[in-house]
C-alpha cells in the first residue's frame, strides 16, 4: 500500500552514517523588507515561546519529583515550586533500605534480566532476520507474514498457557520466563527492524563474500553483522528500556521478594507504606528512571532513527 | 517501510514471484531453517502453542490444581452476564477512544510547529519524546498517582489560584481522566513518526499552492494533511492496538483494584484479577480471546475505512 511509509527513512542505506532522509525543503527565504523580516522573527519568536511552555509544562513533573525527592517530606504536599532550601539525602538513605533487601539488589536482578534478554534479542532476532531478508526458502511469505502478525499480537492471550507451562517447568520466580522467550526471538518487531536495515545493505558485498568461497554463517558474522551495527545499537537500546520497565511480566512471574525486579519492588514498595513516606518512594522512583534517562541521553540518535523507521510505540 | 504496509504488500503480491526467485527457491533451505531455528522454536513454544492452549483453555474450567474440565461455551455465556466486565469493557474503551485521538492530534500539532527548519529542533524533540519513554515505568505511575492526589501537584498549584481542586484520583469522575491523560502525555514517539513523514513532503506541492494564493490554513488542508494521511492511518492503527492492551499505569494508579469504584478497571487488569488473582484461568482466556478478537475487528475497520480517507500519492 503506502508509497509514502515505504519511503520513511531506513538506516544508513550503505554502511557509514549517510542515511539521513533527504530534506526537500528549502533553507527560509533571505529576500524581502524589513517588515517581513521582523514578522518572520515575531513568528518564530511566538514558536519558541509556544514550544518552551509546552515542553516545560511535559517536563515539569518529572523535574519537580527529582526536587521533591530532594526535600522534607511533608514539603512534598506544600511546595509546588522547583526551588530548595535545602539539600536532603535522608530520602534517598531511607528508601534505599526500605524494603527486604536494599534496592541496590533490585536493580541487580533487572539488570540480569536486561543483559540476558539483550542478548537473546541481538542473537536470535539478527539470525531470523538474516533468513528473511538474504536468504530464499520455503513458505518464506507465509512465515514473514507470520512474523508480522505476531509484532502486533496482544501478550495476553497467550500470557495464561505460558504461565502454565513455566510454572510446571518450575520456573516461576526465576528470570527465566522473562528472558527465554526473548533468546527464542519472540520480540518480532526487532526481526523486522533487522530486516529493514540489512535490505538496505548492497548484495554486491555478499556476492563477493560467496565468490570467495564463504558460506552463510560466515557471510552472516563477517558481513552482515559489522554493517549492521546501528540496528543491534537500536535493538539493545529498545530492550534495555523496555525490559527495565517491564511490569507485566514480572508481576506475574516474580513473586518472591528475593526475585523482584525494580518495577515489580516499587510496587510493593507503594503497597506498602502510608503517605508519609512520599519522599523515599520519589527518591527510588528517580534511581529507577536514571539508567533509563542515560540511556536515553546517550543513545538517542538510535531511539529516534529507530522509531522512525518503523514506528513503534 | 512499516510493518502495516509490508503486511499489506505481502498479501498484494501473492503468488506472483518473480523467475529469479523461483529459480533460486529451496536452494537455503538447510541455511535458511537453521538461522530461523530460535525464532521456529519460539513461534511454536511461545507464541502459537499457548494460542491454541489458550483458547482450549477458554472452554473449560481451570484452577491451575485440578485438571482442566471442558464446559463449552460457558465461560463466554457468564461473559454475557458479568457486569464488572462489561464495565471493564467501557473503561477501556473510553481509554482507546478518547486517548489515542487526543495523543495523536498533541503529536501531529507539536510535529508540525517543530517542523520547519526550527533552530533547536533537536532539544525539543528530546523534551517531548522523553515521557514517551518513561510513561510505561512504574516510576512515573507512582509520580501520577502523587500529581493527581488530593493533596497533589495539580491541587497544590490550583490553591494557588484559590481553586480546591478535587482528588482526581480518588474520585471515580476523573480517575480515567488522568490515566488518559498520562497517556496523552507520552506523545513523542507517534510525534517523531510524523516529523519523519512530514519531511518526505515535497516542498515544490507548497511553492505551487503558494504561488497560486492558498493561505497556510488552505495548504495544511489540500497538502499537508493528504499527503501525511497515511502516517496518520500507520499511528492510529498502531497506538489503538496498544492501548487497547495498557495495563501498568491503571494498575499503579489504582493500587491494583480498578478503583475507585472500577472507573479504571480495564479489561487487561480484570483479565489479571481472573487469571492471576482469582485463578480462574479458563475465564481469563476466554477474555484473552475477546480481546483478540475486538482488537482485531478494530483493526480491519480501521483498514477498510482508511480506503476513504487515506490518500496515496502514487
Amino acid at each position: 500500500m503506502t508509497t509514502k511509509l515505504e519511503t520513511l527513512p531506513t538506516p544508513d542505506k550503505k554502511s557509514g552514517g549517510a542515511g539521513k532522509p533527504t530534506n526537500h525543503r528549502k533553507p527560509r527565504e533571505s529576500r524581502g523588507t524589513l517588515a517581513f523580516s521582523r514578522a518572520q522573527r515575531g513568528k518564530s519568536l511566538m514558536k519558541h515561546g509556544i514550544l518552551i511552555l509546552a515542553g516545560g509544562l511535559m517536563i515539569y513533573p518529572l523535574l519537580w519529583m527529582v526536587v521533591s525527592s530532594l526535600r522534607p517530606n511533608e514539603l512534598i504536599f506544600r511546595e509546588p515550586g522547583l526551588w530548595l532550601n535545602s539539600l536532603e539525602m535522608s530520602n534517598y538513605t531511607s528508601g534505599w533500605s526500605a524494603l527486604t533487601h536494599p534496592f541496590g539488589h533490585y536493580m541487580i536482578n533487572s539488570a540480569i534480566v536486561v543483559i540476558g534478554s539483550i542478548l537473546g534479542n541481538l542473537i536470535s532476532c539478527s539470525m531470523a532476520a538474516y533468513a528473511f531478508a538474504r536468504l530464499q526458502f520455503t513458505a518464506k511469505k507465509l512465515l514473514f507474514g507470520i512474523m508480522l502478525l505476531t509484532i502486533m499480537l496482544p501478550f495476553h492471550v497467550v500470557i495464561v498457557p505460558q504461565y502454565i507451562l513455566f510454572s510446571q517447568i518450575g520456573w516461576v520466580n526465576t528470570f527465566w520466563p522473562l528472558i527465554v522467550p526473548k533468546l527464542l526471538a519472540t520480540e518480532a518487531f526487532f526481526v523486522f527492524l533487522m530486516v529493514q536495515f540489512i535490505r538496505g545493505i548492497p548484495r554486491e558485498l555478499d556476492e563477493a563474500a560467496r565468490i570467495d568461497g564463504a558460506g552463510h554463517p560466515r557471510i552472516f558474522l563477517r558481513v552482515i553483522l559489522p554493517l549492521m551495527v546501528p540496528a543491534l545499537a537500536t535493538t539493545t537500546i529498545f530492550t534495555f528500556i523496555w525490559t527495565w520497565n517491564d511490569f507485566f511480566g514480572a508481576l506475574i512471574y516474580l513473586t518472591d521478594p528475593d526475585m523482584f525486579t525494580v518495577p515489580v519492588a516499587l510496587r510493593a514498595f507503594v503497597d506498602s507504606q502510608s503517605a508519609t513516606s512520599w519522599g523515599s518512594l520519589f527518591a527510588m522512583s528517580i534511581v529507577s528512571l536514571l539508567p533509563v534517562f542515560l540511556v536515553f541521553l546517550f543513545g538517542q540518535r538510535f531511539l529516534i532513527k529507530g522509531i522512525a523507521t518503523t514506528g513503534i510505540k | 517501510m512499516s510493518a502495516i504496509s509490508e503486511l499489506s504488500s505481502i498479501t498484494r503480491r501473492k503468488g506472483k514471484a518473480t523467475a529469479a526467485e523461483k529459480k533460486a527457491n529451496g536452494r537455503d533451505n538447510k541455511a535458511a531453517y537453521i538461522f530461523l531455528l530460535p525464532w521456529l522454536v519460539g513461534l511454536v513454544a511461545i507464541t502459537i502453542g499457548p494460542m491454541v492452549m489458550s483458547l482450549y483453555l477458554s472452554f473449560t474450567d481451570y484452577n491451575l490444581l485440578q485438571p482442566p474440565e471442558w464446559v463449552g461455551l460457558d465461560n463466554y455465556t457468564r461473559m454475557l452476564s458479568d457486569a464488572r466486565l462489561h464495565n471493564s469493557l467501557g473503561v477501556t474503551f473510553t481509554y482507546v477512544f478518547v486517548g489515542v485521538p487526543l495523543q495523536l492530534a498533541v503529536a501531529l500539532l507539536i510535529a508540525l510547529v517543530l517542523d520547519k527548519g526550527l533552530r533547536g529542533l533537536p532539544f525539543y524533540r528530546s523534551v517531548f519524546y522523553l515521557p514517551s519513554l518513561l510513561g510505561g515505568s512504574v516510576a512515573v505511575a507512582i509520580l501520577w498517582k502523587q500529581i493527581f492526589g488530593t493533596t497533589g501537584l495539580v491541587n497544590q498549584v490550583l490553591a494557588m489560584f484559590g481553586i480546591q481542586g478535587p482528588g482526581w484520583i480518588s474520585d471515580p469522575s476523573t480517575a480515567l481522566g488522568s490515566i488518559i491523560l498520562l497517556h496523552v502525555w507520552t506523545f513523542g514517539a507517534p510525534m517523531i513518526i510524523f516529523l519523519a513523514g512530514l519531511r518526505q513532503i515535497p516542498h515544490m506541492y507548497y511553492e505551487a499552492a503558494r504561488v497560486d494564493g492558498a493561505t497556510t490554513l488552505q495548504q495544511f488542508w489540500r497538502i499537508t494533511l493528504p499527503m501525511l494521511s497515511p502516517i496518520i492511518f500507520f499511528n492510529l492503527v498502531l497506538q489503538i492496538i496498544g492501548s487497547f492492551q495498557s495495563f501498568t499505569q491503571a494498575f499503579i494508579v489504582s493500587g491494583g483494584n480498578g478503583g475507585p469504584s472500577d472507573s479504571t478497571m480495564f479489561f487487561t487488569l480484570y483479565l489479571y484479577q481472573k487469571g492471576f488473582g482469582q485463578f480462574d484461568m479458563g475465564y481469563a482466556s476466554a477474555m484473552a480471546w475477546v480481546l483478540l478478537v475486538i482488537i482485531g475487528v478494530f483493526t480491519a475497520i480501521n483498514f477498510i475505512a482508511s480506503k476513504y480517507w487515506v490518500f496515496y500519492d502514487d
